[in-house]
């Protein structure tokens, strides 16, 4: 077994370990601190795979930024631990079909592809550089369409948040 | 170079970085009580050793021998992982920083950094971003309204200046084309007009360098910006239910990470090691590590004056400087960076 190999289950097993206790912590920061895990295991992964500047980002903005975020609002919240509840009879509806079809597409997916060779390290663009060309050049048009976008969403979030005008002379 | 003598040479460069970067913390602790105190019009520590050059070994025994209290009703796991994720995520971004050239040892040419990869710019930021955690979840699993309002603090500032600080070194990007830190270092190498070094803080990006300043301390939760443990107000802010060696790994995070800031301050804006150099090829070989030390140890110097100067914000004053002065500031020095670079 290569030492690469050895690295990518070491890192899988880290991600799926800590996605399975996301589910099953009752406490929410317990939750926020596994899925911080697994944001840092997968950019192991993209690592592996030649593709630096992905892992990077994927550290600054999901573990570092997003899920500050989310840490700063259930400490805000002050969120006890959850309450144990029997469970919705709509899960049990919905939820087992869903798991099966959902197993039975998965596995006919990977059995169809089986056989099929692994991308090796560096075969797909990964460098900073490789990413900018594509960004800035080939694909200019659809990346700025993209953040004209984000920056709709931006303007209705600040919108939204904001507090409604008091009318003259009244203070809140 | 074959592997064992990569993983020998790999271990002996992370033990000497580690022992030197936990040296100089302590150092860097005893410089400010010196500095401070002189500027205050005292001495400073005096009594043990000469100068009180050994108050650093005796403030290390305390913390070792004081009581470690755990306070009753706090949430004991992250209470405990708190001050260990601050000091290694403290610790760890002081891998990616070379402090010279390479020098020659036993026939091997050794680079001076502990590894060279290809975008440490950006593992620092993302190893920074992830220090945090220990602040804030200090604060939180103390159950403490003082260390709760110290935690909320310190990641709402260090969120908004992370912006700021990252968008004030694309413009140095945009002028070495690379995020190697050992690139950006050569690329200011020279100088023009005879007598001016090529660095980067006389080629463009002079406003970049102060609002990486400016964002650097806040980022570093240091005075005018220190409001995660504003004394007045928050009694120690998120390390108030902390004792004994816990509240001394808070302690060396906050100055490994003012370490980390002007090595890397130095090597962005100061030239790194390019100085100049002169004498028998051992002075020469010595040299750049000289310079760079000297370097750093002037923003050091600085945080510590500036700590001696300055009065604390207020917190309103601290978020609309960061969002409405320096951010602005930062896009409007990238756009014209960028204007200039391209003509």
């Amino acid at each position: 077994m290569s030492f690469h190999l050895l690295l990518f289950l070491a890192f899988g097993a880290v991600c799926a370990g800590g996605a399975i206790n996301l589910l099953a912590q009752r406490h929410p920061i317990n939750s926020a601190l596994s899925l911080i895990a697994v944001m840092a295991a997968l950019s192991g992964e993209y690592l592996l795979l030649g593709a630096e500047f992905v892992a990077a980002v994927q550290v600054i903005v999901y573990a570092g930024a997003i899920m500050v975020l989310f840490v700063f609002v259930i400490m805000l919240l002050n969120a006890g631990e959850e309450e144990e509840t029997k469970g919705s009879r709509v899960a049990i509806l919905f939820g087992v079909p869903g798991i099966l079809i959902g197993g039975v597409l998965m596995a006919w997916v990977v059995l169809r592809h089986s056989g099929t060779i692994a991308v090796g390290i560096g075969a797909l663009p990964g460098p900073p550089t490789d990413i900018a060309q594509l960004l800035f050049h080939d694909f200019l048009l659809p990346f700025e369409v993209t953040s004209v976008l984000i920056l709709i969403a931006i303007m209705g979030a600040v919108v939204l948040a904001s507090k409604p005008e008091l009318p003259a002379g009244k203070v809140d | 170079m074959s592997v064992g003598v990569f993983i020998l040479v790999s271990v002996i460069k992370s033990l000497i970085v580690l022992i030197v970067l936990l040296t100089a913390v302590a150092y860097t602790v005893w410089l400010e009580r010196k500095v401070v105190g002189h500027m205050q019009n005292r001495w400073g520590p005096t009594r043990v050793g000469p100068f009180g050059l050994l108050q650093p070994a005796a403030d290390g025994l305390k913390f070792l021998f004081k009581e470690d209290l755990t306070p009753p009703h706090v949430y004991k796991p992250l209470f405990l992982a708190a001050p260990m994720m601050a000091l290694i995520f403290a610790l760890t971004s002081i891998a990616v920083i070379p402090f010279g050239n390479s020098i020659p040892i036993f026939g091997y040419s050794i680079p001076l950094e502990i590894t060279d990869v290809n975008i440490g710019l950006l593992v620092i930021l993302g190893v920074t971003s992830m220090g945090v955690y220990g602040v804030a979840l200090a604060g939180w699993s103390s159950n403490n309204k003082y260390s709760l309002l110290g935690g909320l603090r310190a990641s709402a500032q260090m969120i908004s200046y992370e912006i700021a600080l990252g968008l004030s070194l694309v413009g140095v990007l945009i002028q070495s084309g690379s995020f190697s830190l050992r690139n950006i270092v050569e690329a200011q190498a020279g100088r023009f007009l005879w007598i001016i070094p090529r660095w980067n803080i006389f080629h463009g990006q002079f406003i970049g360098f102060f609002i990486y300043l400016m964002a650097a301390y806040a980022e570093t939760n240091r005075i005018p910006f220190d409001l995660p443990e504003a004394e007045t107000e928050l009694v120690a802010g998120y390390h108030t239910e902390y004792s004994s060696m816990k509240f001394a790994m808070f302690f060396m995070a906050e100055y490994a990470n003012m370490i980390t800031v002007a090595c890397l301050a130095t090597i962005l804006f100061f030239g790194g090691w390019n100085g100049p150099l002169a004498g028998p090829p051992i002075v020469r070989a010595l040299l750049p590590l000289v310079w760079f030390v000297a370097k750093v140890f002037c923003f050091l110097f600085l945080y510590i004056w500036v700590r001696g100067t300055l009065p604390r914000f207020r917190y309103d004053q601290l978020m609309s400087f960061g969002w409405k002065f320096l951010l602005p500031l930062a896009i409007a020095n990238l756009v014209i960076t960028a204007i200039v670079v391209a003509w």
